[in-house]
């Protein structure tokens, strides 16, 4: 009876997410279309880093989502490991490459954009060493959950290691009010209000809306995909 | 209690104890973890001569004045309270501006003056075209920074 149990909840879920999954996609494409206008036309350059300005739009985004990701990894392993709960290991094994992607892009794109602004591509300043130990963690991550025949023993590696790694998520936020870093501070995020002028800060809300909706058609994409495959590993060892 | 219960007590505690510890640990090793002295922590550091740090500061207004064949800089960079005198060989990067954020790697000579071999420039948070800066700075609101 373990089995059906296992099915239930998975199969409930996979029959929502076939039914969003094609409106989801369309409104991302549509909303990344607008965004692109905004981020690379319709916004202004900045009065000092001229037009350099637009690796925002995708470099703070992805940050926001590599570590909303790497919450979500910890949140599945909480519930995983206290309530058993039979999808969470199966979308953490989907979200986890996601959350490193976006993480990637974000020190990718933030060494593109450090070049020019700050003189050096990569620098060993709190918030950036913090940023690439949560990439690092990503892959641990994805790394724990394979290293086992059986696929249950590596879930719960990998949800000790997600729920362990969250403490680096408030460090990534605070380091740059608890230590002097070269990386500026928070923009968005802080007491007192966006120290953005409108005209930006726009384009980059837009965006990070369009990228988190990517974050969540994808998520989901990849969990039914998982659900599809822990069935026939299942069915393989049965028959 | 139910196993359920003990889990999630299990979780949180864990939780608890780690985060604890690696409060410690950062806190430890804060000195390590700053990017940079400020003019007032080398002042009262009495880093020795030689020794290789980097440190920050506000390029101060009107300091910046370039060598004969151009390729010398010196500036004084401030924290308000104290300053520091630098001298620079080579090409600066482009937010290089006096009143800007600035980081120096190098080390202090026997005259006190800070012998940079790299500079970076540091910005600020904040974002605004070009027309806004300017409108600002008419009306006499601009902040240097910050």
């Amino acid at each position: 009876m373990a089995d059906l149990h296992f099915l239930a909840s998975p199969a409930r879920f996979r029959r929502l997410s076939q039914r969003v999954l094609p409106s989801l996609a369309f409104a991302t494409v549509l909303m990344l279309a607008f965004g692109l206008y905004l981020a690379l036309i319709q916004s202004p350059p900045d009065y000092q880093q001229g037009d350099t300005v637009r690796i925002m739009f995708v470099h703070v985004p992805s940050a926001w989502l590599a570590m909303a990701g790497y919450g979500l990894l910890a949140a599945l392993g909480a519930s995983l490991l206290i309530w058993r709960h039979p999808l969470a290991a199966l979308m953490a094994r989907a979200a986890a490459p996601v959350g490193a992607g976006f993480c990637a892009v974000c020190l990718l794109t933030g060494a593109l954009w450090g070049r020019p602004m700050w003189g050096a591509y990569w620098v060993w300043d709190a918030r950036l060493t913090s940023m690439l130990l949560l990439f690092f963690l990503y892959l641990g991550h994805i790394a724990l959950s394979r290293a086992y025949d059986e696929p249950e023993r590596g879930d719960r590696a990998a949800a000790i290691l997600a729920l362990i790694g969250v403490i680096n998520l408030p460090i990534i936020k605070f380091s740059v009010d608890w230590w002097n870093t070269l990386h500026q501070p928070a923009s968005v995020a802080r007491l007192g209000g966006p120290s953005i002028h409108p005209s930006i800060l726009v384009p980059l809300l837009w965006m990070a809306a369009t990228l988190f909706l990517l974050f969540v058609l994808l998520v989901l994409l990849r969990t039914d995909t998982e659900i599809d495959r822990r069935r026939l590993e299942n069915a393989e060892v049965q028959s | 209690m139910t196993p359920k219960r003990k889990r999630l007590w299990l979780v949180v505690g864990s939780l608890a104890v780690l985060g604890f510890a690696a409060t410690l640990v950062l806190t430890a090793l804060n000195d390590n973890i700053v990017f940079f002295y400020s003019p007032t922590q080398i002042a009262e550091k009495q880093i020795p001569p030689e020794r290789r740090f980097r440190m920050g500061g506000l390029v101060e207004a009107g300091s910046v004045k370039k060598s004969a064949d151009g390729q010398v800089t010196s500036f004084r960079v401030t924290d308000t309270h104290k300053t520091v005198d630098v001298v620079y060989r080579g090409l600066l990067p482009d937010l290089f501006r006096e009143g800007q954020g600035v980081v120096a790697e190098g080390s202090l000579g026997a005259d006190g003056v800070f012998v940079a071999r790299e500079v970076l420039a540091k910005h600020d948070e904040n974002y605004m075209p070009p027309e806004v800066a300017k409108a600002i700075k008419e009306a006499g609101q601009w902040k240097e920074g910050k």
